[in-house]
């Protein structure tokens, strides 16, 4: 391995549009190793911290900073959007477009492909129209298409959202394996199940702020904040 | 009534037996505006692509002139440019008027706009949808560049579709430009406007088939395309 990457250190970080404050302050230093998992209610923030951390986010104030130059680390890391994105070209084509953007070697290009297509179950739809798969199967593409360059960082914003239980199971597979290559992952989910079964250190957005964080064991066993207990209860935060 | 009759059956033997002046003319209407396309779309293509990603400080107003020249009328177009050739004007030393090139530079001032306005339009849907993506994977600008053009081909190909439709149907400033000289600048719809006035059916009919069927052609073409469009073939 080259350098590494984290700590990602974000330091009074705010987001604002049109006058809105959508996001901040955040103070947040992200460990090396493991999951991260993100969850909060709908337009919490979560989404918005995430591509803050990924870069993609304009900041209003404050700054987001990698152990590595910004540039090399803009590279190592890859992202799946909320909604997927999918290329108006055949499902391998879509896994190749990242692999052909740095000069990879065909040979090596075809393998990755092959491979990937085989873990996702897409092989046989290989040279469909992306846009014409399923929900689902367009997430399992999208998430195939991130981890195909092998990213250091791997930022997933409800990667299993619609999913049924055996798609799931597949993603979460893909997920841990990944972690096992060491892999870093951030992620948010609305899944309370898969939050316990996936996360090293969990955070709690609420109203654009960090409102509660900590190591798994403790976050979801012993919630300190009332908030947080009411979420995990299931009641409705105002 | 007869005439008309008549005309129709002189006309289908006109077509089926490939009469030269027929042929001569329907191959100067094809030159002079696809020559315009090819003209045209170079410009326009990569001018419509670049207004729906690039944010530069005239954009808005860019798009406003482009989408104000798309209503020019042809006439007026086929004006401009016969005073800017004629002898006394600031291009007469070229000597172009009344040639088949004066014709092609007014039908790329008429179809410049509308190519380069649909390639906008388009571009700038596949780039809302690709923005994030691409931006995540740290494209570089030509890499953004390379991917809409290649994804929007269809749209791109339409675009032009219908820049050369307007082209090969248009009378106008062609009519002024190129002075619908016999052997020399007589094209389809010109040659048309004039045997109706003389009241040769036959010919103008001839002439009125083939220009439908080239029409069409592109109208099928378009429609073919956008359904690939729609559904995601190709
Ligand atoms: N460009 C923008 N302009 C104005 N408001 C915005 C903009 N982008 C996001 N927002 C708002 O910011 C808030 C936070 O959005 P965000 O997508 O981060 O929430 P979220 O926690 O991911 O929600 P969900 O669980 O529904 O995905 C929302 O209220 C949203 O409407
Ligand atoms: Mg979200």
């Amino acid at each position: 391995m080259v350098s590494v990457m984290l700590p990602l250190t974000l330091k009074d970080v705010s987001v604002r549009r049109r006058g809105k404050r959508l996001l901040g302050p955040v103070n947040l230093t992200l460990n090396p190793e493991g999951l991260t998992m993100i969850v909060g209610p709908n337009g919490s923030g979560k989404t918005t911290l995430l591509r803050v951390m990924h870069g993609v986010e304009r900041l209003s104030e404050g700054s987001a900073t990698w152990a590595v130059p910004e540039e090399e680390a803009r590279h190592r890391q890859s992202y799946v959007f909320q909604t997927p994105i999918m290329l108006r070209r055949t499902v391998a084509d879509n896994l190749r477009y990242p692999l052909q953007l740095t000069a990879k070697p065909r040979a090596e290009i075809e393998e990755l492909v092959h491979h990937w297509l085989k873990r996702i179950g897409l092989d046989a739809r290989m040279g469909l129209q992306a846009t014409r798969l399923s929900g689902g199967e367009k997430q399992k593409l999208a998430l195939a298409r991130a981890l195909i360059r092998k990213p250091d960082v791997l930022f997933l914003d409800e990667p299993c959202a619609n999913l049924d239980g055996a798609s799931t199971r597949d993603i979460e597979t893909i997920l841990r394996s990944a972690l096992l290559e060491k892999t870093r992952i951030i992620m948010t989910t609305h899944d309370l199940g898969q939050a316990r079964r996936l996360a090293g250190d969990a955070l709690f957005m609420l109203h654009g702020v960090v409102h509660e964080r900590g190591p798994a064991s403790d976050f979801f066993s012993a919630p300190q904040t009332a908030e947080l207990q009411a979420f995990f209860r299931g009641d409705i935060i105002a | 009534m007869n005439d008309i009759l008549e005309g129709l059956v002189a006309a289908f033997w006109l077509v089926v037996t490939f009469d030269p002046d027929l042929m001569q003319i329907s191959l100067r209407s094809l030159q002079v505006s696809l020559s315009a396309l090819v003209i045209a779309s170079a410009i326009a293509l990569p001018l419509g692509t670049f207004l729906a990603i690039r944010r530069f400080r005239y954009r808005r107003l860019t798009i406003s002139l482009l989408n104000a020249l798309m209503g020019l009328p042809p006439v007026v177009v086929g004006l401009i440019v016969y005073i800017l050739l004629s002898r006394s004007g600031p291009f007469g030393v070229l000597g172009l008027l009344f040639t088949p090139t004066a014709m092609i530079i007014a039908q790329v001032i008429i179809i410049t706009p509308l190519i380069a306005s649909i390639t906008h339009q388009a571009m700038r849907e596949l780039w809302a949808e690709y923005h994030d993506l691409l931006i995540s994977l740290n494209t570089s600008g030509w890499q953004r560049i390379k991917t809409l053009i290649w994804d929007g081909r269809r749209n791109l190909l339409t675009a032009s579709l219908a820049g050369f439709g307007r082209a090969i149907g248009e009378v106008g400033a062609i009519m002024i430009v190129g002075g619908n000289i016999d052997n020399a600048t007589r094209v389809l719809t010109t040659a048309i406007a004039l045997e109706t006035g003389k009241g040769d059916f036959a010919l103008a009919l001839a002439l009125g088939f083939v220009l439908i069927a080239l029409a069409i052609g592109i109208n099928i073409s378009i429609h073919w395309l956008s359904r690939t469009e729609r559904e995601g073939r190709w």
